[in-house]
């Protein structure tokens, strides 16, 4: 694996990359895995922030599984949110990458395609009340209203039928900022004189390069922005809160980080909250596995 | 050549082919971009609306008699604060600044480590850190503050930096890089003698230029916006950032504050558009292999 373990003056080889990766292994040690090492423990316990923690062993799982109905829903609803959001945003991102890519003045279309990621917070909230108000003064229902296609405005934010599509919907028109950056970043990645030496070989046109140069140059950057859509796919709340409040009305969009969040920062039910996050992390892990398989990129 | 069917204009040095397909495929972009553009649009617009437009209900889009009023509001509501306005842009600034350089250099020689040198553990290491990405961050606010207090640090404008430093996000991403840099090139540069930093600095780090960049980009914005860490760790109100001197301008309940607080959140987009563009512009300048035969 190694072509250079040839001692250096000084410094072991070995030492240099202790060296130069510690800075990031301590920081990460501290803010992100302790975090997670802390929430897997507490899952195990009933740890609620004020008694004496308990150690229950995987009572709180059971529960999960066989006591809580609203987990059951959340479970799904983040099923089917993550499902149809994920591979449509990451489909879409790295298209509107590729296609910009070769426009003239991709930077303006660059920024403007980027900037739900820019302005997040209060002016995208205007912007889905904007299209979604649930009174007839939202765009859509204002416009369904004067083709005469309904005749009471439709509760956006509140139909039970609606809500999960809804907020797939805007997730979709939000979201798919950072993929974009990232494919547009590994599209310059790629040596131009592949083009060249594919030209000689008959790769012509520009699907037959997409298809044998750049998807195959492009793994690193393909499986970065599948594993970060699967975790922003599964791990979906702040949309979902912003635009439908939270809880949703009859739990119609609740989705795991929903039911985290409920249990812990609402009931203070730590013990709980770290199972539903074990149970999620799960289930994103099962699923960014598969397309580590899929995208690996040591068969190069 | 390209042969390409359609029109071709030519106008002095500007040569123009116009064809069908390419004609579609600006459309479709442009329909795509409109929608995407609107949350900016929005902003800007808004911050040129009169006091009349702003309260209006139903809401306005677009701005119908521009002006400046609400930048003048704004001057005047934070003039009579006890800590100037100046001030909590630096504070961002500085915070922003220091947080996009550390997570730089510390994802892209850690990065580099894993990579390209002798580092045990090689793949655990890496599987433990994707693993994080997927774990839900909901629950990793009371660790981190523990540690923050722990550390003494609560207060400190460090307490706003240090925590996003080492992100799984931004190692994975310059990782990914990482791994198209060739082996010969650097073992090239090894057999010539030159130093591992300066290997670093001179052939790694220029490679993953568009990368590096694409991270300033995601830090700086995720630094620029964030009002949940000052809102925990800091208690003086001199040491706070944009985001929260923003929601305080917009809680001064006046209906004038409106206004204010429009300019404002203008202003604070500002920055990070003029970021982005200087980013992107470089990710498409560099191209990674121009030095590299």
């Amino acid at each position: 694996m190694n072509a250079v373990t040839k001692k250096r003056k000084g410094m072991s080889s070995r030492g240099l990359a202790i060296l130069f990766f510690l800075p990031f292994f301590i920081l990460f040690c501290l803010f992100v895995l302790a975090p997670v090492v802390q929430s897997i423990f507490y899952s195990f316990t009933n740890y609620d922030l004020l008694n004496r923690m308990d150690f229950v062993g995987f009572n709180n799982y059971k529960q999960l599984f066989l006591n809580d109905e609203i987990f059951l829903l959340a479970l799904k609803n983040t099923m089917i949110f993550a499902c149809i959001a994920g591979p449509v945003s990451y489909i879409m991102s790295f298209v509107m990458a590729w296609v910009l890519n070769d426009l003239k003045g991709r930077t303006i279309f660059a920024l403007a395609f980027y900037a739900p990621s820019i302005t997040s917070g209060t002016a995208m909230g205007v912007i889905w009340l904007y299209f979604f108000s649930s009174d007839s003064y939202g765009l859509i229902n204002n416009a369904l209203m004067k083709l005469g296609l309904i005749s009471s405005p439709i509760l956006w934010s509140q139909d039970v039928e609606l809500i999960l599509p809804v907020c797939i919907f805007i997730q979709i028109w939000m979201g798919m900022g950072t993929g974009f950056l990232v494919f547009m970043a590994g599209l310059q990645n790629v040596n131009p004189e592949l083009y060249e030496a594919g030209a000689i070989d008959g790769i012509k046109g520009r699907f037959a390069e997409l298809f044998y140069i750049t998807l195959p140059q492009m793994k690193p950057q393909l499986l970065f922005g599948a594993i970060n859509t699967i975790a922003g796919s599964f791990g979906v709340f702040d949309i979902i809160s912003s635009f439908a409040g939270f809880p949703t009305s009859n739990y119609a969009a609740h989705t795991l980080v929903a039911h985290v969040y409920d249990y812990a920062f609402v009931r203070y039910e730590m013990g709980y909250a770290a199972a539903v996050s074990v149970v999620l992390f799960l289930i994103t892990f099962l699923f960014g596995k598969l397309v580590m398989f899929m995208l690996s990129s040591k068969d190069e | 050549m390209k042969v390409t069917k359609g029109l071709h204009l030519r106008l002095g040095r500007f040569h123009l082919t116009i064809s069908a397909s390419r004609v579609f495929v600006y459309l479709l972009v442009l329909l795509m971009v409109a929608f995407t553009a609107l949350p900016l649009i929005y902003v800007i617009s808004t911050a040129f609306k009169p006091l009349d437009e702003l309260l209006r209900f139903p809401p306005i889009f677009f701005v119908r008699n521009p002006t400046l009023d609400n930048f003048r509001d704004l001057l005047f509501a934070t003039s009579s604060s006890s800590v100037p306005f100046l001030r909590y842009v630096m504070n961002s600034v500085f915070v922003a600044a220091v947080t996009v350089f550390l997570t730089i250099l510390v994802s892209s020689i850690g990065a580099y480590s894993l990579v390209k040198l002798d580092l045990p553990f090689k793949g655990l290491i890496f599987n433990v850190i994707v693993a994080t990405l997927m774990f839900p961050t909901t629950l990793a606010t009371i660790p981190n503050y523990m540690v923050i207090n722990s550390l003494g640090l609560m207060n400190t404008y460090m307490s706003l930096i240090i925590p996003k430093v080492a992100g799984a996000f931004g190692f994975f991403f310059v990782k990914q890089f990482c791994d198209q840099l060739p082996d010969a090139l650097l073992e090239a540069a090894r057999l010539d003698g030159a130093s591992e930093w300066k290997i670093f600095s001179r052939i790694v780090f220029p490679f993953m230029k568009p990368a590096c960049s694409t991270l300033v980009v995601f830090t700086f914005i995720s630094s620029w916006n964030d009002s949940f860490a000052p809102l925990v760790y800091i208690t003086d109100d001199a040491m706070r950032t944009l985001p929260l001197a923003l929601q305080s301008i917009g809680s001064g309940a006046t209906l004038a504050r409106a206004g204010a607080m429009a300019a404002a959140t203008f202003l604070s987009t500002v920055p990070t558009i003029i970021i982005y563009t200087l980013m992107q512009r470089r990710v498409i300048a560099t191209m990674a292999y121009s030095g590299i035969k």
